[in-house]
């Protein structure tokens, strides 16, 4: 008998016909085994989407665990390194993992949807670790990933286009609080949460009613420059806002063949996520003793004098005659409204403290040939795109 | 009577390595083969009108892409192309596909765990920083840790500072994983029964040893490393079959002047004096030669083709107890057309792919078990492939070649020499296993080959037809292969070398032990080296 082999090509996610609708590039990569836009009319346009009106990124393939049981909260404070007991139902936690060495597996989002029932998000996928992890503990873990489609919307905008969809009460949703509505007979999951550094939303429902939800929400988006985007807008955005992204800026513990690639949160800048307070967390030991004796690389938030994105680049600790280079450049773009080109990086300590200088070499080419620049760059400490509106409570009716 | 610079004693694709590499550095060299045909067992062979059957080894993947270059096989004939994946039949009707795409393969190792899915990333890491480790030793002589001599100390130093540079807790990892058993292994990563099963071939193809013998895990290493085109651990076939590896070699010596001799099979090896004169043909003549260079595994050229008298006891008595056990046979099959196998749907990839008929460890521990008691094993773990899938040379448009390994198949049944209707028994063994997935197999059957162990040593002249010359484990390698205090290629009678599998880094179509000796040779003749270095891996 004939077994049917699993599908071959590219996933399409519940939201694949309505994108496919609108998009007019026909430019698309995987993304987790899913087929996922790059853009559909234009990165630029679409950018403009999430900073000036409303963007939708379809968001479906993010890996999804449901953790529940009794003790749920007790594994989830082992396996993070920040305090989840603070993390009320109803409350979400951006939140970074470590294997015994101290080094980040990955980050994501914890949604505590109702008392000691979470969901973890994140782009990568762990069941092999938080199996692992469950030895000993009370508690379920379930791969949700396609159980559940995500929307993220995006944009000053966003708050009116929902309200106008009837999500009545959403006003009051804070920054990283979520709330269930009922849509259309089923349970549409509402968070303010986003990767865009801006005023925004993310939804989240059962997959039948994934459709609908895109056409009541692009329905009441109409007057407000509702926008469907794909990962490059999203891209630029999320550098703007200073997120990190697994590849990208680090890399997942596991998944990393060299000694020394691989970095701790206290070397992402993410030390305030860390709470030595709790007395037992995977890495707890190794990232004590890591910041007894101090880290061997910094992430570094740059500010790059010129226009010339620094894709890639070296960073240097002076304009000439260095010995070495100090670090690189992990994410870099041209801000396109902050008119920046901002950059993140990581450097070898002790430089590139908040508010010094450093040096980034730039190779560019202009008509075939290729120039270098050395530009300097400053240290920053807050995301590069922060506007009030991103946490005003209730947000605007832009 | 002419004096050769070097006498290279058998013409697999090692002994032509090293030919080509001291003829490139412009040495007046002559290969002697005892076959009328070249290629050792890494070989093509029409064994039926219009059949190609490499009917020794039958993938490529393990080849030093550095020799490849050097020796410019692409413009001697050589041209592997790499093919997808494996699939493992399982008893219940199902079917395990490693598929090539690596979001098929998730979404297929997830049908049966999504813990195993997302453990193979980690596991995938993991082996592939073994992997690293070794694969910057293949094209280097292991150093000897007893010298004293620079080049040694500074090799040394070498690996030393990079085994330190894993850190602590991946340094132990190492230790653990060159012991261990590839059962034990793969246990810390993988639930699914087949999915570890899948996995565990690797480490006992060609190794007299069972998944839970300790020292399996690093043989499965030996067939990780191998690249083809820089994608590590994928394997690819030689287009016209294996013996386009050993005559592209072939005719790059040639290009480079030397002379290559078949049907001249030695008996002795000369010494006098300590030192090796020449060669003694079986026909009785004579080559004289300043240096004999050995491709023939250990036993074979210090056990029967040297006085016992040249060579010092304790050396022979190493060598007499290199552990070179019989552990696999072949089966070669010409067929009419593609057999089917109906739990795969129509077109699917994986009828390019490895096909194996094992489902779980236990059979594969089974298997072992009827090896131990001398017989060939009634549930065999066959590795089986159609190369004319991928290759369109070596049959007639539709017909096609497949090639089964077998493990385990003894060298002597029950300590005494196969006989006829036993080499029978053991291909009916091997076509019923196949049959059991494939019920139009059988009737497309047009000629098979049957090679037992013994079989392939008296064809080929490998001691026990142990396809790697010796058994890959931790106490036969690196500066211990093949006897410890011989390890970089010299022996202990002056101007006599050995190039074979036996020799460091080991068996598998590589080529890495050849160049390694010419650059040993090359370097005590203080003559430029031809043999390229490492492309590193950084």
């Amino acid at each position: 008998m004939t077994i049917q082999e699993v599908p071959q090509g590219r996933l399409r996610t519940p939201f694949y016909s309505r994108m496919s609708e609108l998009d007019t590039v026909n430019s698309w990569h995987e993304w987790k085994g899913y087929t996922t836009p790059d853009e559909l009319y234009c990165a630029e346009t679409e950018y403009f989407a999430i900073r000036n009106a409303t963007g939708v990124f379809d968001l479906t393939p993010m890996t999804k665990y449901r953790i529940s049981g009794p003790d749920s909260l007790e594994y989830i404070n082992r396996l993070v390194t920040r305090d989840m007991a603070k993390i009320k139902p109803g409350r979400v936690a951006y939140a970074v993992w470590c294997d015994d060495r101290g080094q980040v597996i990955d980050d994501g989002t914890i949604f505590h949807l109702r008392e000691g029932e979470y969901r973890l998000c994140s782009q990568e996928r762990h069941f092999d670790w938080l199996m692992a992890s469950a030895i000993g503990f009370d508690v379920s873990v379930v791969e949700e990933t396609a159980e559940v489609a995500g929307l993220a919307v995006q944009g000053p905008t966003s708050y009116s286009v929902l309200s106008n969809m009837g999500l009545d009460g959403l006003g009051e949703l804070k920054v990283f609080g979520l709330m269930h509505f009922d849509f259309q007979g089923a349970e549409l999951m509402v968070s303010r949460t986003g990767f865009t550094g801006d005023l925004g939303y993310e939804l989240w429902i059962e997959p039948a009613k994934a459709e609908q939800l895109w056409d009541a929400l692009f329905e009441a988006g109409k007057l407000h420059g509702i926008r469907a985007i794909g990962v490059h807008a999203l891209e630029m955005a999320r550098v703007e806002a200073g997120y990190l992204a697994a590849y990208e800026d680090f890399l997942p513990a596991k998944a990393t063949l060299r000694t020394g690639r691989t970095r701790s949160p206290l070397e992402l800048g993410l030390d305030w996520l860390v709470d030595f307070k709790k007395p037992v967390f995977n890495g707890r030991r190794a990232l004590a003793e890591e910041q007894r004796r101090g880290s061997t690389w910094r992430l570094v938030k740059l500010d790059i004098d010129g226009n010339k994105t620094a894709h890639h680049s070296y960073i240097y600790a002076k304009p000439k005659n260095n010995k070495r280079e100090i670090g690189f450049v992990t994410s870099a773009v041209w801000s396109p409204i902050c008119k920046q080109n901002v950059a993140i990086g990581t450097v070898r300590m002790p430089h590139g403290e908040i508010g010094s200088n450093v040096w980034v070499e730039i190779y560019y080419q202009r008509e075939m040939h290729w120039s270098k620049a050395m530009a300097k760059a400053s240290v920053v400490d807050k995301p590069f795109w922060f506007p009030p509106r991103r946490s005003a409570t209730p947000p605007g009716p832009y | 009577m002419k004096t050769y610079d070097a006498i290279i004693v058998g013409a697999g694709h090692n002994g032509l390595t090293t030919a080509a590499f001291l003829a490139k550095s412009g040495l007046d060299v002559v290969c002697v083969e005892k076959n009328d045909y070249i290629g050792g067992a890494a070989v093509s062979r029409e064994l039926y009108k219009d059949w190609m059957y490499s009917n020794c080894s039958y993938v490529c993947s393990l080849l030093r892409p550095e020799i490849y270059r050097s020796l410019e096989l692409h413009r001697h004939g050589l041209q592997v192309t790499p093919y997808g994946g494996s699939v493992q039949f399982m008893e219940n009707g199902d079917y395990y596909g490693s598929y090539h795409d690596p979001a098929v393969a998730y979404r297929e190792m997830a049908r049966f765990s999504r813990h195993d899915a997302d453990a193979y990333e980690r596991y995938s890491a993991d082996t592939m920083r073994q992997c690293r480790f070794i694969r910057d030793t293949l094209l280097r002589t292991a150093p000897d840790p007893t010298s004293f001599k620079p080049r040694d100390i500074k090799e040394l130093i070498a690996i030393g500072s990079k085994f330190m540079e894993m850190g602590e807790d991946r340094m132990y990892e190492t230790i653990r994983f060159w012991t261990m058993s590839v059962a034990e292994y793969l246990a810390e990563y993988f639930e699914t029964d087949v999915i570890r099963t899948a996995f565990s071939g690797s480490g006992i193809i060609g190794t007299a040893l069972g998944v839970h013998s300790p020292g399996t895990a690093y043989v499965l290493l030996h067939h990780y490393m191998g690249d083809v085109d820089g994608n590590v651990g994928t394997w690819g076939v030689a287009r016209g079959g294996m013996g386009a590896v050993s005559k592209s070699i072939a005719g790059a010596f040639q290009a480079y002047g030397g002379e290559l001799r078949t049907e001249a099979g030695v008996d002795k090896i000369i010494v006098k004096n300590g030192q090796t004169t020449g060669v003694a043909l079986e026909n009785g003549e004579e080559i004289s030669g300043r240096l004999v260079v050995s491709a023939m595994d250990v036993k074979r050229t210090f056990l029967n083709c040297m006085d016992k008298s040249d060579l010092p006891a304790a050396f022979y008595d190493r060598v007499a107890n290199f552990k070179i056990r019989g552990s696999s046979g072949k089966v070669n099959i010409a067929l009419d057309g593609m057999p089917t196998f109906p739990a795969l749907p129509e077109g699917s990839t994986l009828y390019h792919s490895d096909m194996h008929f094992i489902d779980s460890m236990e059979r594969m521990e089974r298997a072992y078990d009827d090896w131990k008691a001398g017989t060939w094993s009634k549930d065999p773990y066959i590795d089986m492939v159609v190369p004319t899938m991928t290759d369109p040379t070596m049959a007639p448009p539709g017909k096609h070649f497949m090639s089964c390994f077998v493990q385990y198949c003894p060298y002597e049944l029950e300590g005494r020499a196969w006989t006829d209707p036993e080499r029978e028994e053991f291909a009916k063994t091997v076509i019923n296993q196949i049959a059991n997935y494939s019920p139009d197999f059988k009737e497309l059957i047009l000629h098979y080959e049957v090679r037992t162990p013994q079989d392939i040593e008296d064809q080929i002249g490998i001691t026990e037809g142990n396809i790697f010359h010796g058994e890959l484990t931790m106490d036969q390698l690196l500066f211990n292969r093949p006897v410890p205090g011989y390890a970089q290629y010299r022996s202990p009678v002056r101007g006599l070398y050995m190039c074979g599998s036996s020799t460091h880094p080991g068996g598998g179509v590589m080529a890495a032990p050849g160049a390694n000796a010419a650059r040993e040779i090359l370097a005590d003749l203080r003559r430029p080296n031809t043999v390229p270095e490492n492309f590193g891996d950084d």
